[in-house]
């Protein structure tokens, strides 16, 4: 079992469209899909983007730059995402398949690292393992 | 910028089908079961469609509604086996015709391919008869793996150590014996519901044992299992929500789990939970399972088995140590357990609790008249355990006659090794 996140992004277009969108309907059917996933056993947690603009910070000069956007190359807007156990990618995709959502919207789906990614000597990994266990809550 | 197309070549075409099969093969199996009305063959035709899934999706792309394809192909195929039994008969042919052109017109479509206000009562259905009290219990695990589950026979034999024929041969047998009881696709009646029920729960606590016993770095598909089973617990407790029990096994299972980060030290020795590095747990999981143990509890009727093991297994999982362990709470799970399912192993699992809480002469006594009753003769446990009890009493030459004794009694290299190192530590 790994886990994956499916990473949600639209374009500006199908982000206007949703904001039209009835939002009873919408709601429904999200909370219909992700209902499916937590009675398959499958879905550990996700969460959505505010659609207000954010701040971009950007690496290409130094210091680093904050703005208010534009997001650059970006034409597609992050705005939420699920994180799903489950033993395969392809069945991680099979689920993003059945996400009630219209064209211009994807679904990235990328593997979420473990402990098996990282040697499992190094101090910082170790630590990490127990923040990530205690909610990132500091640990002694 | 537009990916690759991932088009499915041999490869990913059956990653594609098996990922389809994971999410729907419960489904699949009880529609066709109900359309058929005979388990046995529905389980075969959608085995056939999985078969035509794997020779048709590489070229065709993987349909729509996938679900509602390899129902379709199912129902088709049963069809055409019913029409070479009834000699042409012009009814089917007819029957037939309908059925293409409507579940064409389904495979495209969003709609599921069942109704879903039914499907979750069929797949319980399903479930029943897949843990039916006439199989035996590696029959019904691997027919639960398999139907309910969806896991390939491959994957099956894998985690079970088995040849792939074996896994084969388990599930034809089992389809046989249910066949010739003429086992129906129903919830079972009342009067039978209880122990019909309790049934399927220990197929799920099996599945998750297999795994959990033997969970350690070399055998890491076994670990998988257990995940497995908790996924399969999980879906079960969706289907029977009012059934306490059934939260408590879900329960159970997410505390056992919350500890797989720290059952292993970096070299894949087993570490014993008394010295396991407790901010490793998932405190995720364990949130999980005080969840799913507050809707069992939520239900009103009291805690059966799995509940108590659950509350046992929640007083180590919130504990910062062993010695801030509320072990006099445990005492009294123990004993409620004891009372509605008494066993020797329980005792001996109280007697263990109880020289934390009380001393370890009170528990000394009841291993010793566990050992004096003979009832767990051979099981390596109990002298490894009095073992334990004697070294902390100072009684070094008993002690280590005894860890001598479960060393003679175990087979498993790990668990040999820890108590090597308690003897040579004494």
């Amino acid at each position: 079992m790994s886990k994956f996140m499916l990473i949600m992004r639209a374009t500006p277009e199908a982000v206007a469209a949703f904001a039209e969108a009835d939002f009873t309907e919408v709601i429904a059917a999200m909370g219909a899909y992700n209902e499916s996933m937590l009675k398959a056993g499958v879905m550990v947690g996700g969460d959505g983007l505010a659609p207000e603009p954010g701040l971009v910070v950007s690496f290409d000069e130094t210091p680093p730059v904050v703005t208010d956007g534009p997001y650059g190359e970006t034409k597609e807007l992050f705005n939420g995402f699920w994180v799903l156990e489950v033993p395969t990618i392809e069945e991680a995709a099979e689920w993003a398949r059945r996400a009630p959502l219209t064209p211009g919207n994807k679904i990235e789906v990328r593997r979420i690292t473990g402990p098996d990614d990282f040697p499992a000597d190094n101090e910082w990994i170790q630590k990490e393992e127990e923040w990530r266990a205690n909610g990132y809550s500091p640990t002694e | 910028m537009a990916g690759e197309r991932v088009l499915p070549d041999g490869v990913t075409a059956r990653r594609a089908v098996e990922a389809v099969w994971r999410i729907e093969s419960a489904r699949i199996v009880a529609t066709l079961t109900r359309f058929t009305g005979d388990f046995a063959l529905a389980e075969d035709i959608a085995q056939e469609a999985l078969a035509e899934a794997l020779a048709s999706w590489p070229r065709a792309g993987v349909p729509a509604n996938p679900g509602a394809w390899l129902v379709a192909v199912g129902k088709r195929r049963a069809i055409d086996g019913w029409r070479r039994d009834a000699a042409r008969d012009v009814r089917y042919a007819a029957l037939a015709r309908e059925l293409g052109e409507a579940d064409a017109a389904a495979a495209a479509s969003s709609t599921p391919p069942w109704d879903p206000d039914a499907i979750d009562d069929d797949v319980l259905r399903l479930v029943f008869i897949a843990c039916h009290p006439v199989l035996s219990r590696e029959a019904s695990i691997a027919l639960t793996l398999r139907t309910v589950a969806g896991l390939s026979t491959e994957a099956i034999a894998r985690a079970f150590l088995v040849p792939v024929a074996t896994v084969q041969q388990r599930i034809v047998r089992a389809k046989k014996t249910l066949s010739a009881a003429a086992v129906p696709f129903e919830v079972p009646p009342r009067d039978e519901y209880p122990a019909r029920l309790s049934a399927v729960l220990s197929v799920v606590y099996l599945i998750f044992n297999e795994g959990y016993a033997a969970a350690s770095g070399a055998e890491w598909m076994r670990a998988d299992l257990a995940r497995e089973a908790l996924r399969l617990g999980r879906v079960l407790a969706e289907l029977v929500p009012r059934e306490p029990e059934a939260h408590g096994l879900v329960a159970l299972m997410e505390f056992l789990v919350a500890r797989f980060p720290a059952r292993l030290s970096a070299a894949g020795e087993p570490v014993l939970l008394a010295d396991q590095d407790r901010s490793r747990w998932d405190r995720m999981l364990i949130a999980r399972g005080r969840a799913a143990l507050a809707r069992a509890d939520s239900l009103g009727r009291g805690r059966g088995a799995y509940g108590l093991q659950a509350a046992i297994a929640e007083c180590h999982d919130v504990a910062p140590s062993v010695g801030e362990t509320d072990w006099g709470r445990i005492v009294v799970l123990y004993e409620a357990l004891g009372r509605i399912a008494p066993s020797p192993v329980v005792e001996l699992n109280r007697a263990v609790a109880v020289s934390q809480a009380e001393g370890l002469a009170t528990a000394l006594r009841i291993v010793d008249s566990l050992a004096a009753s003979g009832s767990l003769a051979g099981y390596g446990l109990l002298p490894s355990v009095r073992g334990e009890l004697l070294t902390r009493l100072g009684r070094t030459d008993e002690a280590r006659a005894e860890f001598e004794k479960a060393i003679a009694l175990t087979s498993n290299e790990r668990e040999h090794a820890v108590l090597v190192a308690k003897v040579r530590a004494l």
